[in-house]
């Protein structure tokens, strides 16, 4: 990725006027290269130079935004093939499909209300596919109004009748919806919608090779914002095509530089999330899948939200004091570490034993129990200065705190420290109910 | 325009290793059961071959497991005392492909059953399922220790998988599977060297290390399962590209994980926007399956019978040889 001084040097005008505020060509083309400079400071740089630095310093994939005001989505974006090399960035777009035939306004109204929080953290299925299965131009736009009536989220338009999504475009075009697909047979009419209309673009071939094939015809006809869909509508290919397309535009390939999409088609619901599961895992960076039931897309958007944390940093919550139930001044107080993972499960099971507690979470720097306490973060002394800095001593009226099994040994630190009682609880938090049955 | 498709180039292969033994064997199995062997990452057929496919095995104990969801007890209410009758049912209507024998009555907690208890548990389940079988202790190292040689040696010719090892306890387990000519579990807690190093610990007590089977150690879904899958990535690559200590088929106890998670579990009473739980329930094992037999997983174990049925077609499905 980038190119080299020399490179950029090639490309400069070698005048060494200093207007850039550098004093030669040279030490501002390795400015550029360490990206401690920019190409605007230079006032003579040829178009010709300034459009092949750009396309050099791109990303690898473009990033298209879905959708426009407060809920968008950006696609693409990314950089690796594997995210325990850095990361991925942008989360996989959910789009859940209905079709024009339907009651839109009433699935859209109920799609609307999938908001699902777990772990403090709150997850949004992103789109809303309006499919034109009644092949109509008339019903897929008053399919589309009625949606957007309902929802403010994402819109996906997919029909491959120009005639119909240019209906379509004239209530939504605002609304930055996906349009859902441009073709061999449509695409001049498609593509021409999309540049006129500034609507992000899926194309989608017979293959790979044709889907490559369009998207770049798109791109030199002025639609930049493309999504790739292979055409395939098997898993193993689709997988197959979702990891050349990610491979080939990695390697800056022409005509693979975009978010690539899938298609789920098993027939059973719970078949379709496993299907998007697959999908999900392998770089699709756009998912339309009809199963809509909350017991199913809860899973699914878990696995998303697990697959795209950074793998180098824990995830950490904010440490302190944290109230679960209707705490009194009687209710049993717990620590752990502030690394989410931790935290969670065992706020998930102080909630399970159904008493109302705190939960002292100490700041470890997002570290777990046992590697907080073998650095010196989760030890007698730091709980004991966040029992005082949290001011939990006016908040209960006993000086009992449950600490995890697995650090049973810094219990005399602790209460040297604190004055308070250590109660050595279980060493997996699942024990915690049993714990509370036995002790409060 | 002509596609060529971007190929990784592979100097290695992963161990292929076959559960089981029918009566020409040696053994009493029916049927055999073959993973491993893989030339390419998962499911890439364009890149190398993927001779055998990932398999789906059911957990059977031989106690009534006392905190299993309620939900379980319509498919496993009436043989949760009887194993036999439990793993026949596993095989003949819910397609189990292997059974996984989990010894949790041997655990002082949880019964403390003598080593001869075991063994009779292990004949009752061989007598009545003709699929390979995975026998796993009950997680307490002294006590593992003391009934796995009889396992092993009940076992003789059947080919079984046994496990755990573990960094801290693998001499007893290897030797007795080193005896009487078992497949083995090497697991490691989500850590890539130690995963490496306890293969070639294994190794060094002249144990064949393509009869290994790797568990990694995997979480549930929502509870780390991010890190495990990396760890099975980061092995399966590096296995292909030529390090050989970890080029071994991966095993994981997905129903054992996902059905310990809160989501798993919970009441739609309690969390009416996450939708019915046992539904919710399936998918959480069936995510936490197919996240990972992306990664390379070759042996899910699972606990529910509409889970099997999933994964088994999620499988199928990816079996199907893509091109170019």
């Amino acid at each position: 990725m980038g190119l080299t001084g020399l490179q950029i040097f090639k490309l400069l005008p070698k005048t060494n006027c200093g207007e850039c505020g550098v004093p030669t060509c040279m030490a501002f083309a390795m400015a550029l290269a360490n990206a401690k400079a920019s190409l605007d400071q230079c006032p003579y740089v040829s178009d010709e130079a300034k459009e092949q630095l750009d396309a050099a310093a791109a990303p690898p994939i473009r990033k298209v935004t879905l959708g426009a005001g407060e809920f968008t989505r950006a696609m693409g974006d990314e950089t690796e093939l594997f995210r325990h090399d850095k990361r991925f960035f942008n989360e996989t777009v959910v789009a859940v499909m209905v079709d024009d035939t339907e009651d839109v306004a009433a699935k859209a109204e109920a799609f609307d209300k999938k908001v699902y929080e777990r772990v403090g953290l709150t997850f949004y299925t992103d789109a809303l596919a309006i499919v034109n299965a009644s092949g109509d131009a008339g019903k897929f736009k008053a399919a589309v109004e009625a949606a957007m009536g309902k929802t403010d989220r994402i819109l996906v338009l997919c029909s491959e009748d120009a005639d119909a999504m240019a209906a379509a475009l004239d209530a939504a075009a605002d609304r930055k919806p996906l349009i859902c697909s441009a073709t061999a047979a449509n695409f001049d009419k498609m593509v021409e919608l999309a540049t006129s209309k500034g609507c992000p673009l899926a194309v989608k071939g017979a293959d790979i090779a044709e889907t490559v094939e369009l998207a770049q015809k798109a791109a030199a006809a002025g639609a930049k914002d493309l999504v790739l869909d292979s055409g395939s509508r098997q898993p193993s290919q689709t997988v197959a095509d979702l990891t050349q397309i990610r491979r080939n535009a990695l390697k800056r390939t022409k005509g693979f530089g975009f978010p690539a999409m899938a298609v789920v088609t098993s027939e059973g619901d719970m078949d379709q999330v496993v299907e998007a599961v697959s999908y999900m895992s392998n770089y699709a960076a756009l998912i339309a899948l009809r199963a809509d039931d909350d017991a199913l897309l809860l899973p699914l958007l878990s696995w998303r939200q697990n697959l795209y944390t950074d793998p180098q940093k824990p995830i950490a919550v904010e440490p302190g004091l944290k109230e679960v139930g209707d705490v009194t001044p009687d209710s049993p107080v717990y620590t752990t570490t502030n690394f989410s993972l931790t935290y969670y499960i065992v706020e998930g099971e102080v909630e399970a034993s159904k008493k109302p507690s705190y939960i002292l979470a100490v700041d470890t720097d997002g570290i777990s129990v046992l590697t907080g306490f073998a650095a010196g973060k989760f030890t007698g002394e730091t709980i004991a200065a966040a029992i005082k800095e949290t001011g939990l001593e006016d908040k209960v009226n006993h000086r009992n705190i449950v600490i995890p099994g697995g650090v049973a040994v810094i219990s005399g630190k602790l209460e040297d420290a604190s004055g308070w009682k250590a109660l050595v609880g279980p060493r997996e938090a699942s024990g915690i109910p049993k714990f509370v049955r036995e002790n409060f | 325009m002509a596609f060529t498709p971007l190929k990784e180039k592979y100097r290695n292969k992963i161990a292929e290793v076959t559960l089981g033994a029918t009566a020409d064997q040696g053994g009493t199995r029916t049927s055999t059961v073959t993973i491993g062997g893989e030339q390419a990452l998962p499911f890439l057929h364009f890149e190398g071959e993927l001779p055998n496919k990932p398999v789906v095995a059911l957990e059977v104990w031989d106690i009534a497991p006392p905190e299993w969801n309620k939900c379980f007890d319509q498919y496993y209410g009436d043989v949760y005392n009887d194993p036999a009758a439990w793993a026949k049912k596993c095989v003949e209507e819910y397609g189990a492909e292997v059974i996984c024998l989990r010894l949790k009555g041997a655990d002082p907690d949880f019964g403390d059953k003598s080593p001869e208890d075991c063994v009779a548990a292990l004949k009752a389940v061989l007598g009545a399922v003709g699929v390979p079988l995975i026998v796993l202790g009950c997680g307490k190292f002294e006590k593992d220790n003391a009934i796995f040689p009889a396992i092993a040696e009940a076992g003789e010719g059947e080919n079984l998988l046994l496990g755990v090892a573990e960094q801290e306890n693998y001499k007893t387990l290897t030797a007795a599977a080193l005896g009487y000519k078992h497949a083995i579990i090497a697991q490691s807690p989500i850590d890539i060297n130690i995963a490496k190093q306890l293969n070639i610990l294994i190794g060094e007590m002249n144990f064949d290390t393509s009869r290994i089977v790797m568990d990694p150690t995997i979480a549930a879904l929502g509870y780390g399962i991010e890190y495990g899958y990396s760890i099975m990535q980061r092995a399966r690559f590096g296995a292909l590209t030529g390090d050989k200590a970890m080029a071994n088929p991966m095993i994981g106890n997905v129903g054992f994980e996902a059905w310990r998670a809160k989501e798993a579990n919970a009441s739609q009473d309690d969390f009416p926007n996450w939708g019915e739980q046992e539904a919710r329930g399936i998918m959480w094992e069936a995510t936490t399956a197919a996240s990972l037999i992306s990664a390379g997983l070759a042996i899910a174990v699972l606990r529910h019978p509409k889970t099997v049925e999933l994964i088994k077609k999620n499988i199928a499905d990816l079996m199907v040889p893509s091109s170019y």
